[in-house]
C-alpha cells in the first residue's frame, strides 16, 4: 500500500468517494431531497431568528412535555421515512412478478431492513416514550420526571440513532439482513459492508436512550406520585407504563448485550455468531427474541394504556374492571419474558419444548382477551362520544382481535410449521403493531394534542385520517393472509407463481389508501394549526377527561400544578380529577403560593448526542482517532455537567401566581358556565 | 402452493390443525366483534333509548366470565398444541410404503443441493421423490441460515451451517410441487425456490439409474465451486462420488461458504446478487 | 358533565378498593436517585447475565484450542478477589467518610479503592496481554471469545469506575460534601459493590467450575 493510502486509510478509515451511490439513482436522490429539505428549514430557522427560541425553549429543554413532543415529532418524522419505505416494497412486490421490478435485491433488501428497523426503534417506540412522557407526570400530580436531564439525553441519543440510520441512505448502505440481523448473514463474512455497523451502532446508541428513558419513567411511577396516589388510584395508563418501562429496563440490556456480541464478531473477530471455531448462531435467535419478544409489550402496553384512558373517558364511565385491568397488564408483563422461542418453532427444538412455549405463548392471550371485554363493557352503559380518538380505539378494538386470533394460530407449533417467516406472519404481525400501536399512538395523539399545545386538533380531517388508514389497512394486510396461505414467504424481491400476483396487487392499492391516510393526518395538522383559535381549548378539560393531566391548564404551565394535587378520597381514579380541579382553582390567599424549583435547562443531552454521533460514525468508518475523539467528547461532557453548582432555577411565588390567576381566571369561568349549565 | 391443497399425510395434519384453530377461535372472536360494534352502535351518545349507567364498573360475575371465556378457549388450544406437536414433530417417522428414500439437503448460497446418499446421485434445484415412500431429511447449510420448506408437504426446517437438523415427510401424489427457503438469506434469496418432481414409486429406480449416468460429479472439490455465491438458473445433475460428503459438510470438514467476493469498494461491496438481475 | 353531580361520585369506590394507607407522595430526592440507580444497576446485571449465558452455551466450544483449566492461574485471581473484596471495604469507609463529611478519611478510602481498583486491573490486563502472546486471544475460539468478553466486560466496568472514583475526588475537593454530591457518592459506592458482585459470580462460575474441569 503506498504511503499516501495508508495515511488516507488512517485519516478517513472505510470511507472514501465510493460510499456514496452514484450509481443508485433512488436512495441519492431521496437522500439528496432530505438534506436539502433539512437545509432548507435549517436556514429559514436562522434567518428568521428562531434559532436562540429553539435552542432555549426546545433543545437543552428538559421539561417532559417538551421532550415528550420532541420524541413524537421524531416518530413522525420517521413515520414518513419507513412508510416510503413500504411503499416502495409494496409497489415493488406488486410488479416483480416473473421481472426484477424496478429495486435491484441489494437495494430491496436495504429497504426492508430499514423499514422494519424504523417503524419499530424509530417510529413506535419514539411515539409511546413521547406520550408516556408527556402524560404520565401530570398524571401523577407531579411536576417532572425522576431525572429530567437525564431524559433529555435519552431523547437526543434516539435522534442519533435515527440519524444514523438516515446518513446510511447517502453515505454507504444498510444492512441488507432484515431488521433483527442474524447471523452468520449478519456476520463479517457473508455482510463486508457497513450497513450492519450502521444498524448495529444506530441501534446501540438509541438502546442506551431508550433504557435511560426507561429508567426515568420506572422511578417516577414508582417514586414520585403525588400525595394520595397509591398505586390502586394510578390511572390504567400510568400501570401500562410502569409496565411497559419495566419490560424496557429488562429486556433492553439483552438486546445491547446481543449487539455487542454481534459487534465484537464483525470488528475484533470474535466467535459468538460465527461458523467457524464453535459460534453458534442459536445463540443469537435466543437473545435477540428473548429482547425481541418483550419488546413488542414494551410497544403494546402503554398503547393499551391509552385506548383504557379514551374508552373510559369518551364513554362517560370508568374503566371497567380496574383491578382485573392491572392484574392483566402486570400478567403479560410478566408473561412475556417466558414465550421467545415462539420466534423459531421451526429450528428443531423438539416436541416438549415447542409444546411448553406454544401453550405459554397462548397464556398471553387470556390477560389480552381480559382487556377487550373490559374496554367491551366499559362501553356497555356508556354515553359515547365518537371524537377521533375513540374512533381509532373502535377500530383497534376489531383489529386486534383478528391480530390476535392469527397470534395464537402462529402459537400453535404445527400451525407454525407451516407459517413461519410467511406473509401470514408479516399480516399478523403488521395487524397487531398497526392495529395495536399505531392506532393507539394516533389516539394518544388526537387525545392529548390539546393538552400539549392548547388546541383541538380537526375532527373531519382526523375522522378522514382514520377511516382511511382503517380501511386501507384492511385492503393492505388480508391479502398478506391469504398470499401467506398460498406459501408467499415474506422478503421476495421477486417471484414465479401466478398465484400470488393479484392478491399483491391488491395490497399496494391499500398501501395507496394508507398513505391517504398518513397524509390526511398531515392536513389535520396544518387545517388546525391555521385555525387554532377556533378550535383553542380553555378549559383545560376538552374531553371531559378523568385523570389529573385534565385538571390542569392547556397547555400545562411549565411546572405543571401551582399546588401539587392532593388526591383524597377512596375512589381509584374517577373523581381526583375534580378534586384536584377545585383544589386547582379554589381561592387561594396570596401568601399561600410558594417558590416553585425548576430543573435547569441543559445542553447536556444535545452536546453528548453530537459526540455520540460522531463516535458512532467513525466507528462505521473504522477512522479511529475521530472514535478516541467522540468518546473523550463524551467524557467531557459529563463532567461539565457534573460540575455545574446551580441545577435548579426557582419560578418566584408571584411569577407563580400571576400565571396560575390567568389561567384559574379563564378556566373558572368556563368551568361555572358548565356549572350552571 | 396452497397450505389448503396438502399433498401429502404431515401438511394434511398440519392444515387440519390450523384450520380447527381458527374455527376454535372464531366462536369467540366473530360474537365479540358483533359485541364491540353493537355496544359501540347501542351506547352511541345521541341514543336516547340507551340507559346510562355510569356506576356500572365492577361486576364479579362479569369478571369471571371474561376471565374464563379465554382461559377456557386457551385451555382447548394448549391441548391441540400440546398434541400437535408431538405427532407432527418434524423428526417423528412417517409410515410410507416402500423403502425410505433417505435425502440430504444442503442450502447453498443461492441454491438447493440435494444429495441421495443411498443411490449415489445428487441433484441442484430439483428434488425428485417417489410417491408413496418415507422420505427422511437430514438438512445442513453451507454458509448462512435458511428454512427448508414445501408447502404442500408441509413442516419447514432451519439449516445450520455445522449442524444437522431433520424432517420426515412423505408425498402422496403424483406431479410438480414447490419448495422454496423460508429464511432470507442474502441478495440471491428470491431464487431458492426449487422444483418438487413427485414420481411414481416405478419410475423412481429409473430416475435414479438415469441420474447416476451424469458426466458431472460432485466431490470436495466441485461442491467447493457449487457454493460460491451465484445463482442457478439450470437444473445440474451429479453422480456422487462419496456418500460421506454430506457429513464433510455438515462437520465443517469442508469450510462454510466464502460469502461476497471483495472489491475494493469496501463501503458497499458487490455480492453474487449480480447474477440475479 | 355538570360539575356537582361528578363531585358528587367523589367518595364512591366504583372498583371497591378501600385504601387505607395514603401514599404520603413524592419521595425525597436522595430516595429517587438512589432508586433509578439501582434500576440501572438491575439492568447492567440484566446485560452481565447475557454474557454469562454466552459463556455457559461456548464453554465447550474450544475449537482444539486451549480449556478453561489450561489456562486459568489460581494464583492471579486469587489477588484479584482480594484486590476487588478489599476494595468493597475501603469504598464503603469512604462512603460512611463523605456521611460524616471528613475529607481525610475520605480521600484515603477513596485513593486506597483506586489502588486495589488499579491493582486488579493491571493483573487481569496481564493476563489477557499473556494469553493473546501465547495465541490464545478471544478469536482463538468461542470459548475464548466468551471468556473474554465477559470477564472483560467487567474490567471495562472497573475500569470506567477508576475514571468515575477519581472524578468523585476532583468533585468533593472542589466543591466540598455538597448533597448533589453525596447523592453521586451513593450511587458510586452502589456501582462499586456491584460489580464486586458480578466478580463473586465471574470467579464462581468462570475459575473455580472452569479449573476444575
Amino acid at each position: 500500500m503506498p504511503a499516501g493510502r495508508t495515511v488516507e486509510a488512517m485519516m478517513l478509515g472505510k470511507l472514501d468517494w465510493s460510499a456514496i451511490p452514484f450509481d443508485q439513482p433512488i436512495p441519492l436522490i431521496a437522500g439528496a431531497v432530505v438534506l436539502v429539505g433539512i437545509l432548507a428549514v435549517l436556514i429559514w430557522v436562522v434567518v428568521k431568528g428562531h434559532l436562540p427560541y429553539l435552542w432555549h425553549e426546545w433543545i437543552t429543554s428538559v421539561d417532559h412535555k417538551r421532550i415528550g413532543v420532541m420524541y413524537i415529532l421524531l416518530a413522525s418524522v420517521m413515520l414518513l421515512r419507513g412508510g416510503s419505505d413500504a411503499i416502495m416494497m409494496r409497489i415493488q412486490q406488486a410488479i416483480a412478478y416473473q421481472s426484477q421490478g424496478y429495486l435491484p435485491p441489494e437495494h430491496y433488501n436495504q429497504i426492508f431492513s430499514a423499514h422494519g428497523t424504523i417503524m419499530i426503534f424509530f417510529v413506535a417506540m419514539p411515539f409511546v416514550i413521547g406520550l408516556m412522557n408527556l402524560v404520565v407526570p401530570l398524571q401523577l400530580g407531579v411536576r417532572d420526571v425522576a431525572f429530567p436531564t437525564l431524559n433529555s439525553v435519552g431523547f437526543w441519543l434516539t435522534s442519533t440513532g435515527a440519524l444514523l440510520v438516515n446518513v446510511s441512505l447517502v453515505v454507504g448502505e444498510f444492512a441488507r439482513t432484515g431488521w433483527l440481523a442474524f447471523p452468520p448473514l449478519s456476520g463479517l463474512t457473508y455482510s463486508p459492508g457497513v450497513g450492519v455497523d450502521y444498524y448495529a451502532w444506530s441501534l446501540q446508541i438509541s438502546g442506551v436512550g431508550t433504557l435511560v428513558a426507561g429508567i426515568n419513567l420506572v422511578t417516577t411511577v414508582l417514586k414520585l406520585r403525588t400525595k394520595g396516589m397509591n398505586y390502586l388510584r394510578m390511572p390504567m395508563f400510568c400501570w401500562t407504563t410502569l409496565a411497559s418501562n419495566l419490560l424496557i429496563v429488562a429486556a433492553f440490556p439483552i438486546l445491547t448485550a446481543t449487539l455487542a456480541m454481534l459487534l465484537l464478531d464483525r470488528y475484533l473477530g470474535f466467535h459468538f455468531f460465527t461458523n467457524e471455531a464453535g459460534g453458534n448462531v442459536m445463540m443469537f435467535m435466543n437473545l435477540i427474541w428473548a429482547w425481541g419478544h418483550p419488546e413488542v409489550y414494551i410497544l403494546v402496553l402503554p398503547a393499551f394504556g391509552i385506548y383504557s384512558e379514551v374508552v373510559s373517558t369518551f364513554s362517560g364511565k370508568p374503566l371497567f374492571g380496574y383491578r382485573s385491568m392491572v392484574l392483566a397488564t402486570m400478567a403479560i408483563c410478566v408473561i412475556s419474558f417466558m414465550v421467545w422461542l415462539h420466534h423459531f418453532f421451526t429450528m428443531g427444538a423438539g416436541p416438549d419444548v415447542n409444546a411448553i412455549f406454544g401453550i405459554a405463548s397462548m397464556i398471553i392471550a387470556v390477560p389480552t382477551g381480559v382487556k377487550i371485554y373490559n374496554w367491551l363493557f366499559t362501553m356497555y352503559g356508556g354515553r359515547i362520544r365518537f371524537a377521533t380518538p375513540m374512533l381509532w380505539s373502535v377500530g383497534f378494538m376489531v383489529t386486534f382481535i383478528i391480530g390476535g386470533l392469527t397470534g395464537v394460530l402462529v402459537a400453535v407449533p404445527p400451525a407454525d410449521f407451516m407459517l413461519h417467516n410467511s406473509m401470514f406472519l408479516v399480516a399478523h404481525f403488521h395487524n397487531v403493531i398497526i392495529g395495536g400501536v399505531l392506532f393507539g399512538a394516533f389516539a394518544g395523539f388526537e387525545y392529548w394534542f390539546p393538552k400539549a399545545f392548547g388546541f383541538r386538533l380537526d375532527e373531519r380531517w382526523g375522522k378522514v385520517a382514520f377511516w382511511f388508514t382503517f380501511i386501507g389497512f384492511y385492503v393492505t394486510f388480508m391479502p398478506l393472509y391469504v398470499v401467506g396461505m398460498l406459501g408467499m414467504t415474506r422478503r421476495l424481491q421477486h417471484y414465479d407463481v401466478a398465484a400470488w400476483r393479484p392478491w399483491m396487487m391488491v395490497a399496494a392499492i391499500g398501501m395507496l389508501l394508507l398513505s391517504i391516510g398518513v397524509l390526511a393526518q398531515v392536513m389535520q395538522l396544518v387545517v388546525s394549526i391555521r385555525n387554532r383559535e377556533a378550535l383553542r381549548d380553555r378549559t383545560g378539560d376538552p374531553w371531559d377527561g378523568r385523570s389529573l393531566e385534565w385538571a390542569t391548564s392547556s397547555p400545562p404551565p411549565v411546572f405543571n400544578f401551582a399546588f401539587p394535587p392532593d388526591v383524597r378520597g377512596e375512589d381509584a381514579y374517577w373523581a381526583l380529577k375534580w378534586h384536584a380541579k377545585v383544589q386547582q382553582l379554589e381561592d387561594h390567599p396570596g401568601p399561600e403560593y410558594q417558590d416553585i424549583e425548576m430543573p435547569r435547562n441543559s445542553p447536556t443531552g444535545f452536546v453528548c448526542a453530537f459526540f455520540a454521533t460522531v463516535m458512532g460514525f467513525a466507528l462505521i468508518w473504522h477512522i479511529w482517532w475521530m472514535v478516541i475523539l467522540g468518546g473523550l467528547g463524551a467524557f467531557a461532557t459529563f463532567v461539565v455537567f457534573a460540575w455545574r453548582d446551580h441545577d435548579e432555577y426557582v419560578i418566584p411565588a408571584a411569577e407563580v401566581e400571576r400565571i396560575d390567576r390567568i389561567n384559574i381566571e379563564e378556566r373558572r369561568s368556563l368551568v361555572s358556565m358548565a356549572g350552571a349549565a | 402452493m396452497n397450505l389448503l391443497d396438502p399433498q401429502g399425510p404431515v401438511a394434511a395434519a398440519n392444515s387440519t390443525i390450523l384450520v380447527d384453530s381458527v374455527f376454535i377461535m372464531l366462536t369467540i372472536v366473530v360474537p365479540t366483534i358483533i359485541a364491540i360494534l353493537a355496544f359501540a352502535f347501542w351506547f352511541r351518545a345521541s341514543n336516547p333509548r340507551a340507559h346510562y349507567q355510569p356506576g356500572f364498573v365492577y361486576s364479579g360475575r362479569v369478571e369471571m366470565v371474561v376471565w374464563a371465556i379465554p382461559a377456557l378457549t386457551v385451555i382447548l388450544l394448549g391441548g391441540v398444541a400440546w398434541i400437535g406437536s408431538h405427532q407432527l414433530d418434524p423428526a417423528a417417522p412417517v409410515p410410507g410404503t416402500g423403502s425410505p428414500v433417505r435425502i440430504q439437503a444442503v442450502s447453498l448460497d443461492w441454491k438447493w443441493l440435494f444429495i441421495y446418499p443411498d443411490q449415489r446421485i445428487a441433484t441442484v434445484n430439483t428434488l425428485t421423490v417417489p410417491a408413496g415412500a418415507e422420505l427422511n431429511f437430514q438438512l445442513t447449510s453451507s454458509s448462512v441460515m435458511n428454512v427448508f420448506f414445501i408447502p404442500q408437504l408441509g413442516s419447514m426446517i432451519y439449516t445450520m451451517n455445522g449442524m444437522v437438523t431433520r424432517l420426515n415427510l412423505r408425498a402422496d401424489n403424483e406431479g410438480k410441487l414447490q419448495g422454496l427457503s423460508a429464511h432470507f438469506s442474502g441478495d440471491g434469496f428470491p431464487e431458492m425456490m426449487f422444483d418438487v418432481n413427485v414420481i411414481s414409486p416405478l419410475a423412481f429406480p429409473d430416475w435414479v439409474a438415469t441420474t447416476a449416468k451424469s458426466d458431472a460429479v460432485l466431490n470436495e472439490d466441485s461442491y467447493k465451486k457449487l457454493m460460491q455465491q451465484g445463482v442457478e438458473r439450470g437444473r445440474p445433475i451429479y453422480r456422487l462420488e462419496d456418500p460421506r460428503l454430506f457429513d464433510l459438510i455438515a462437520t465443517q470438514h469442508i469450510p462454510p461458504g466464502p460469502g461476497p467476493e471483495l472489491i475494493s469498494d469496501a463501503g458497499r461491496p458487490h455480492s453474487g446478487g449480480h447474477d440475479a438481475r | 358533565m355538570s360539575m356537582t353531580a361528578t363531585v358528587g361520585h367523589a367518595h364512591a369506590d366504583p372498583h371497591h378498593i378501600g385504601i387505607v394507607v395514603e401514599h404520603p407522595g413524592p419521595a425525597s430526592k436522595r430516595i429517587v436517585t438512589a432508586y433509578g440507580f439501582w434500576v440501572f444497576l438491575l439492568s447492567d446485571i440484566v446485560m452481565f447475565s447475557c454474557f454469562f449465558a454466552a459463556y455457559a452455551v461456548l464453554v465447550h466450544q474450544t475449537a482444539d484450542g486451549p480449556k478453561g483449566s489450561e489456562i486459568f492461574e489460581q494464583r492471579n485471581v486469587a489477588i484479584e478477589t482480594v484486590c476487588l473484596l478489599l476494595s468493597s471495604f475501603t469504598c464503603g469507609m469512604a462512603s460512611i467518610a463523605a456521611d460524616v463529611r471528613n475529607r481525610l478519611w475520605f480521600y484515603l478510602g477513596m485513593a486506597v479503592t483506586c489502588v486495589l481498583g488499579l491493582i486488579f486491573l493491571t493483573i487481569e490486563f496481564r493476563e489477557f496481554a499473556d494469553l493473546v502472546s501465547r495465541g490464545y486471544g478471544p478469536s482463538r475460539s468461542a470459548f475464548l471469545t466468551s471468556f473474554f468478553s465477559l470477564v472483560g466486560c467487567h474490567g471495562l466496568h472497573v475500569s470506567a469506575g477508576v475514571l468515575w472514583l477519581l472524578t468523585m475526588m476532583a468533585q468533593v475537593f472542589a466543591k466540598g460534601f455538597r448533597a448533589d454530591i453525596l447523592r453521586r457518592m451513593m450511587c458510586f459506592a452502589l456501582f462499586w459493590h456491584a460489580l464486586d458482585i458480578i466478580w463473586v459470580a465471574i470467579f464462581s462460575v468462570v475459575y473455580l467450575l472452569g479449573s476444575g474441569v
